[in-house]
């Protein structure tokens, strides 16, 4: 059986219609980006859920630690007053 | 020590799968999670693939111009799922390739659905309306899987499937209300097709080995039976709609479950179409096979252009 892997990996972002972010929504193996945004648009855009293609490649992306997710992530949840309900105002007004 | 470690780390993991929070790439799992996941996403995957070829025999003999085109887009999409299910196998840590490799070599499965002929136009109809219908069925459920990318593929897979297996009812029912001989070429094509589409959710829970860890890990949500008498539920009245009979005698509403009972189900046929022995299982292994040696120039013309034209820190993967 011939082993046919050694092309890369790229990660598909597509941006569903203008105005919106890009969303990751998979990956494919492809020989270059060209080829990368090809096949993209046929395996995550056939039924127009996209109108602009990103590929990346998935070697190129880096990634916070999932086991940091404590000290990177836990200074915001003590800064309650960084969030509009941390303040008291009066009731009647549209504040 | 190393043993406790991982006793705390199973702890927490199972802790988060009961609180419902999603498992994702890079987080600490079983390796019995993972090794189980890989082979549930990818025998999904070889499914969708092998799942081209009963379906794909009659494109070149569809009937009309408007009957093909669908069918095209539909055996195209099947392609599309085997992607996003191979892709959020990758996630895992598994090599594509290797997976394929597993197929080719009948070390991993696929639904033995597929392992049935298409005999006449109307199984076209039949695949969609009962395989499909009971895929869809499965994926529902498997929506709410612990596993993120299994989850999200999913998703994306129910979205497509709804149109799958409209195109099948359609197909039928235009067959089902044609001339006497296209009626009788509907009804005996549902005849060949029920049985095997109920044995498609596995064996009666009670012979179910794996099932009990998966649902655990919150891997598989809904059980083997419970997903059939969905199935069943959901089908009758669509079978009555369409004017073709489901070919069981025992079939009938029960008042007091308040669900469909049906006959028993044949799992000496099934055991033996898993175990190789179907119709048509080493007709779809040797397509499947020869396809992909005669793609292999194109992957290699690929690979060359890729050596020469990315640069080398985007690493082949
Ligand atoms: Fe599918
Ligand atoms: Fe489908």
């Amino acid at each position: 059986m011939t082993q046919s892997s050694g092309l890369p990996l790229w990660e598909i972002f597509v941006r569903s219609r203008r105005g919106m972010s890009h969303i990751h929504v998979g990956s494919l193996h492809a020989a270059d980006w060209e080829m990368a945004v090809q096949n993209a648009r046929d395996l995550y855009t056939r039924r127009g859920e996209g109108v602009s293609i990103w590929a990346v490649a998935a070697t190129e992306i880096h990634a916070s630690d999932p086991d940091d997710k404590g000290p990177l992530f836990d200074p915001p949840a003590d800064k309650v007053y960084r969030h509009p309900t941390f303040y008291e105002v009066p009731e009647d007004l549209k504040l | 020590m190393e043993q406790m470690v991982d006793d705390s780390l199973e702890d927490a993991f199972q802790h988060r799968i009961d609180a419902e929070v999603k498992i994702e790439p890079r987080d600490w799992m079983p390796e019995r999670y993972r090794a189980s996941l890989v082979r549930q996403i990818a025998q999904h995957a070889h499914s969708e693939i092998i799942g081209m070829q009963p379906e794909g025999n009659w494109i070149t003999r569809a009937p009309s111009l408007r009957r093909k085109a669908i069918l095209l887009a539909k055996v195209q999409d099947e392609a599309g799922h085997g992607l996003y299910l191979y892709s959020a196998a990758e996630t895992l840590g598994v090599d594509r390739e290797a997976l394929v490799d597993m197929l080719q070599t009948g070390r991993q499965k696929y639904s033995s659905i597929f392992n049935y002929p298409t005999l006449s136009w109307a199984d076209v109809g039949s695949i969609g309306w009962l395989v499909d219908g009971a895929a869809i069925t499965n994926q529902l459920a498997l929506t709410h899987t612990s596993y993120g990318p299994y989850a999200r593929a999913m998703v994306k897979i129910c979205r497509e499937e709804s149109f799958h297996q409209r195109q099948g009812f359609e197909l039928l029912w235009h067959l089902s209300h044609g001339t006497e001989a296209q009626h009788e070429m509907a009804q005996e094509s549902v005849n060949r097709w029920w049985w095997p589409s109920l044995m498609m959710f596995g064996p009666p829970d009670h012979s179910s080995p794996n099932s009990e860890q998966s649902m655990r890990w919150g891997i598989k949500r809904v059980s083997n039976d419970e997903l059939r008498r969905r199935f069943v539920d959901m089908t009758v009245p669509q079978a009555r709609a369409l004017g073709v009979l489901l070919p069981d005698p025992e079939l009938r509403w029960n008042e007091s479950t308040g669900h469909h009972d049906f006959g028993p189900i044949n799992w000496d046929e099934f055991h033996r179409v898993v175990g190789g022995d179907g119709p048509c299982n080493a007709e779809r292994l040797t397509r499947r096979r020869r396809a992909h040696e005669e793609g292999e120039w194109v992957r290699e013309a690929a690979r060359s252009w890729a050596t020469r034209h990315v640069p080398a820190r985007i690493e082949a993967a």
